[in-house]
């Protein structure tokens, strides 16, 4: 990499001495692997962003759809909304009611999802109304939500809730029905039983297929509130309004620009917490290489 | 110990099947056991492949009900040491051993110093931290053996415990068994396919038969403690009990 190069030229130049540069190669070895490693992960997000970026721009330029802006007039579009104070608090907003849906989802969902897991009647009962508002697209639920609780952000927090409960308890449970039996026999002759079974044994063997479940609770929750925020008017807009915004001023340059943000802060929550963890969580159990 | 005068009879026996009988769906696998062992006795259990032997114990395990017949134990949970090691890929190797201990009930203080001495024990000092894929097949039964000793039970069920080993470590590991045994008078159930290893660790060797699985025959062990696996005496009630098991290997191969 082009960078670490250039920081090794550095250091060893002022010193001159064969010691004192080996010296410092050797302070600075274990750190260039891992800015190399960094680098090479880089290297593939960036390899699609400009890939699309290309197929984008030669889309305008041969103009295949007389509507499609270019990725300069999307950019300055962007650049636009940044200045005149609108897509932060947007971001703002959404993300804020996103990580709070989340988070009252995971405290609703994932005791749900035991429940699912250890009472029969539980999973008789409630799992089917768990599966089918799995596959209700959001857009079902907004009208709903607004009836019952007004164009309020309760109204948006239902939505997101509906969206990410279900993912979260049924992947949960079906994260814990996945437990080989040899270890839950383990941890029964070592005495952990009752809530102990479940901190110490359950939701430890669980724990693949529950961060599964929470990504995809979070998915489904950021799909129903962008949903929620483009077709509810509430009181604080956020990136859904951006979206609306677009639509009603038929501006497909805004349109697009609000999509790429959408986007982006799907790969990036993707990219920064979920991916980590998983790999994370895998690695420490063997199930994937040596890397 | 020095002499193998067996103590039953006289107490409560650690485990006691009696008419024990398990059926999985049509197949009869485990037909009228009466089987007692008593505090402190070490047990061999010998039979073929698919005879019944993990089956037995599950059941003494209390993982498991026979479905006919009893099952009591007086240790309020056996210690089981699986076929397969059983431990947690969440865990360390001496994460593992602390669970058990912390279920057992002892302070997070001394659990990390007793862990470290289990693992000695075994002689996987220095492993504490290892994740189990990292270890071999060895390491990871005798991480499963120091996991099991960790739960502090009187009454130990071991499965296989020391199939993949090498013979040398395998000798050692018999000898901190047999260590273990004496010092805190444990009754053992041993299950093995090694006749030599049954009457080198054992005070009463059970054969079962297959198909059903029935108690055969059984040896009382006179050799006295402590053993070797090349003993003349080891080697000469190995070759009388090695003639039994082909017999019923035989007799099953024939089904
Ligand atoms: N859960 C189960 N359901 C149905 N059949 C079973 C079950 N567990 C065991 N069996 C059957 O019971 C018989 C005894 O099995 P078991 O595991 O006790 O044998 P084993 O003596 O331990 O054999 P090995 O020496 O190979 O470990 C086998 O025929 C097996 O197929
Ligand atoms: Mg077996």
């Amino acid at each position: 990499m082009p960078a670490t190069d250039l920081k090794r030229a550095d250091a060893a130049s002022p010193g001159g001495g064969d010691d004192i540069s080996s010296g410092l190669d050797a302070l600075e070895s274990p750190s260039a692997p891992a800015a190399r490693r960094a680098a090479k992960k880089a290297v593939a997000p960036l390899a699609a962003i400009v890939f699309v970026l290309v197929v984008w721009q030669l889309a305008y330029a041969l103009d295949v759809l007389s509507t499609l802006p270019s990725p300069a007039s999307v950019a300055g579009e962007l650049g636009d909304l940044w200045r005149d104070g609108t897509l932060l608090p947007a971001l703002g907003h959404s993300l804020e009611r996103c990580v709070f849906g989340f988070a009252a989802s995971v405290l609703v969902g994932a005791p749900l999802g035991l429940l699912v897991y250890r009472y029969a009647l539980v999973r008789t009962v409630i799992a089917p109304v768990l599966s089918a508002f799995q596959s209700l697209p959001a857009a079902a639920l907004v009208p709903l939500a607004v009836i019952a609780l007004g164009e309020s952000e309760s109204a948006v927090y239902a939505v997101v809730l509906l969206g990410a409960v279900p993912s979260i308890s049924m992947g949960l449970a079906s994260a814990l029905d996945q437990i080989p039996p040899l270890l839950r026999r383990a941890g029964v002759t070592m005495g952990a039983t009752g809530l102990r079974a479940v901190r110490k044994v359950l939701l430890p063997a669980a724990l693949p297929g529950l961060v599964s479940a929470l990504r995809q609770g979070w998915t489904f929750g950021w799909r129903a509130l962008m949903t929620a925020e483009l077709i509810t008017a509430t009181p604080l807009p956020g990136v859904g309004q951006v979206l609306n915004a677009g639509k009603e001023s038929a501006s497909f340059t805004l349109i697009v620009a609000a999509v790429i943000v959408i986007l982006a802060i799907g790969v990036l929550v993707e990219a920064l917490i979920f991916g980590p963890i998983e790999r994370r969580v895998l690695r420490d159990r063997g199930l994937t290489g040596p890397k | 110990m020095t002499s193998t005068s067996v103590t039953r009879a006289a107490a409560a026996p650690a485990v006691r099947l009696a008419g024990a009988t398990k059926r999985f769906g049509d197949a009869l696998v485990l037909d009228r056991i009466d089987l007692d062992v008593a505090e402190g006795e070490f047990v061999c259990l010998l039979g073929a492949s698919g005879c019944g032997k993990s089956t037995l114990l599950n059941l003494a395990a209390g993982l498991d009900r026979p479905t006919a017949g009893t099952v009591t134990a007086g240790a309020a949970r056996p210690a089981l040491m699986f076929q397969e090691h059983a431990l947690f890929p969440w865990l360390t190797a001496g994460g593992n051993v602390e669970l058990a201990l912390e279920l057992g009930g002892l302070d997070r203080k001394e659990r990390r110093a007793e862990a470290e001495r289990l693992l000695a024990l075994v002689r996987l000092s220095g492993a504490h931290g290892k994740r189990i894929h990292e270890m071999s097949g060895g390491m990871r039964q005798r991480v499963a053996l120091a996991r099991a000793l960790a739960q502090g039970s009187q009454l130990l069920l071991m499965d296989e415990p020391f199939a993949a080993l090498d013979a040398i470590t395998r000798d050692v590991l018999h000898e901190v068994l047999t260590d273990v045994w004496e010092k805190r008078r444990l009754s053992v159930i041993f299950v093995t396919h090694n006749v030599r290893e049954a009457v080198r660790l054992g005070q009463r060797v059970v054969l079962l038969s297959s198909r059903p699985g029935r108690i055969a025959r059984e040896w009382q062990v006179g050799i006295p403690y402590p053993r070797r696996i090349e003993d003349h005496d080891v080697a000469e009630l190995s070759l009388e009990i090695t003639g039994h098991l082909r017999e019923e290997i035989r007799r099953h191969a024939r089904h």
